[in-house]
């Protein structure tokens, strides 16, 4: 199958990109070659195979809820967009 | 003084320890270095006075009674690393200005054995590329031929080490991007097992492949650096509880018991004939050295680009969506909402191969997409893993090429994704299945560019790995070749 320019929108879209028509045709010629490569894997018969998620298939390790480190005010404020009255100030994320 | 540049870690430590150099001498001396050579673009920030400040405390654990290999040895760290003392961008512009309150785990631990920090090394943005071409700030140059890549993504280590910079420089390979430099600039490149080495604090692009190493000088002077940069890290929780090791003590092993598989499918179509050239006759040295040499076969290794293409992109766009110029660093400057605001921040904030890799991820994990890309890609990247467990039942080492010519030239492959993305396809197989592989230089190739000879070991063998290149390089000098003006 092949990504139309549509395509091409909708998927910045999702992903929080802006693309120009002339950027999305040409994404859409590079993402079609990408995919002509990847789906060489649909050769490979993998009924009955595990998909394998982690090389050392770990299993998912827990700590104790405890406390390890205090904040570090200054250091962290120091990479704030804006600050107000020691508040770290963001653009309005919930309406 | 220049005889300090070129000196390995041993010597290094040998001469501190000795009193007959300081770590300040030696950071002064390597800082006049990285000024002289600022034509290479391999350093993306450099402090003096925050070096000169570490390695004073160096100079100070010394005279206060304490040794240690590493002890005042300087060191460079790729940017991907996060450092408290010097800014960390990941060569992108949607970081610019950004400074961590934390240093990374490996950064950490470094500083713990005493190691002085050069610096943040270039690379390409967010660790994707195999050219550095893809840095925010301008790519870095081979030392060894200007007009060539020096590889990527660890671009700027490599031109570090093989400029004799630094001694030593961190690293990271998540299909190649350790040994694709390593080869490119004729350098010893060693990444570990996958969860040797702590995630924690390294900038994530695809956190099941993203794995921590060097390059160096030679394969001792990493196995020194491993000593005191690999190990478990409770932050990390993908990390590997496995007690600390001696990295140094296979150095000496004896290459008679050693069986050295090579895979038939490294050797095929596309490999250049003057790199096959130099890959055999490293082998047959190998074979002087006293180790066998067999047939294996990874008969599906050839599909990880493709494998790695879709798990490393997922990954990424999964990752890569907290830079949404919210809460630190890049934000476009007019933006009419909040959607709006994350959209033109993050198509101004990153680069072309980032933006690539995150759309090509955002659409296999989409709806009605899922099953046939990330899951049979997954499904894929076992029956690849799978096949180096049972070539490793008839070898113990398995050697072949790093790539399948020497550099390439700035533009060469810019324009075409898939053929920039073939210049992983040795390095992405071992990079699926998590296990240790190393590039060390074996010859040179048209233009005076190095080539050089890969080796791969299996979970957890990375001590043998590291004996095995030694045991080359005790026998021959490519890794010792400094390019001309270094």
């Amino acid at each position: 199958m092949s990504l139309k320019l549509a395509d091409v929108h909708r998927i910045a879209h999702l992903a929080r990109i802006e693309i120009t028509d002339a950027q999305a045709q040409e994404a859409a010629k590079q993402l079609n070659d990408i995919l002509a490569m990847i789906e060489q894997i649909g050769r490979v018969d993998t009924a009955g195979i595990a998909p394998m998620s982690h090389p050392l298939d770990g299993t998912q390790r827990l700590r104790p809820d405890a406390v390890t480190e205090l904040p570090d005010r200054e250091r962290n404020m120091a990479n704030a967009p804006a600050q107000r009255d020691g508040l770290f100030l963001v653009p309005r994320v919930v309406e | 003084m220049s005889e300090l540049a070129h000196a390995t870690l041993s010597e290094l430590g040998a001469l501190l320890g000795r009193g007959s150099v300081s770590a300040v001498e030696l950071a002064t001396h390597f800082l006049e270095r990285i000024e002289r050579h600022r034509g290479l673009n391999a350093f993306l920030d450099v402090r003096a006075e925050r070096t000169l400040a570490q390695a004073r405390a160096a100079d100070a654990r010394r005279a206060a009674g304490e040794s240690g290999a590493l002890l005042g040895v300087p060191v460079a760290h790729k940017d991907v690393f996060v450092t408290r003392d010097w800014p960390t961008t990941a060569a992108s512009r949607i970081l610019e200005g950004y400074t961590s309150p934390f240093d990374a785990t490996v950064v950490e631990a470094l500083a713990r054995a005493g190691m002085v920090c050069l610096g943040k090394l270039n690379c390409d943005e967010f660790a994707m590329g195999s050219s550095n071409e893809n840095s925010a700030y301008g790519n870095v140059h081979n030392p060894w031929d200007r007009a060539a890549v020096p590889g990527g993504s660890s671009g700027g280590s490599a031109a570090a080490v093989a400029a004799r910079l630094t001694p030593v420089a961190t690293a990271t390979d998540t299909g190649g991007s350790i040994r694709e430099p390593a080869s490119f600039c004729g350098v010893t490149g060693a990444k570990p097992t996958y969860g040797r080495p702590s995630r924690w604090g390294m900038i994530a692009f695809a956190s099941s492949l993203d794995t921590a190493g060097l390059l160096g000088h030679s394969a001792q002077d990493c196995a020194l650096v491993f000593n005191a940069m690999l190990g478990f890290d409770p932050k990390d929780s993908t990390s590997v509880e496995r007690p600390a090791e001696d990295y140094t003590r296979h150095l000496q092993i004896d290459l008679r018991e050693l069986r050295i598989g090579v895979p038939t499918e490294f050797f095929a179509a596309g490999l250049e004939p003057e790199v096959e050239a130099a890959v055999r006759s490293a082998l047959r040295q190998y074979e002087a050295l006293g180790a066998r040499i067999v047939d294996v076969s990874l008969p599906n290794a050839a599909l990880g680009i493709a494998v790695y293409y879709v798990v490393a992109s997922a990954e990424a766009s999964s990752n890569l969506s907290r830079y949404d110029g919210v809460r630190y660093g890049f934000r476009a400057k007019q933006y009419e909402d909040l959607r709006d605001m994350m959209c033109k921040t993050r198509a101004q904030g990153f680069g072309a191969e980032v933006k690539r890799r995150v759309l090509v991820g955002t659409y296999v994990l989409s709806h009605g997409y899922y099953d046939a890309y990330y899951l049979q890609a997954s499904r894929v990247r076992r029956v690849i893993a799978d096949e180096f467990q049972r070539a490793f039942g008839q070898c113990d080492i398995i050697a072949g090429p790093v790539t399948s010519g020497v550099a390439f030239g700035f533009g060469e492959k810019s324009a075409d994704p898939v053929a920039m993305y073939l210049a992983d396809l040795y390095t992405v197989p071992s990079s699926l299945a998590g296990i240790p592989a190393m590039s060390i230089p074996c010859g040179f190739g048209r233009h005076g560019r190095p080539i050089g000879l890969q080796l791969m070991a299996n979970h957890y063998d990375e001590a043998r790995l590291l004996g095995v290149a030694h045991r080359y390089q005790m026998a021959t000098d490519w890794h010792a070749r400094v390019p001309r003006g270094y």
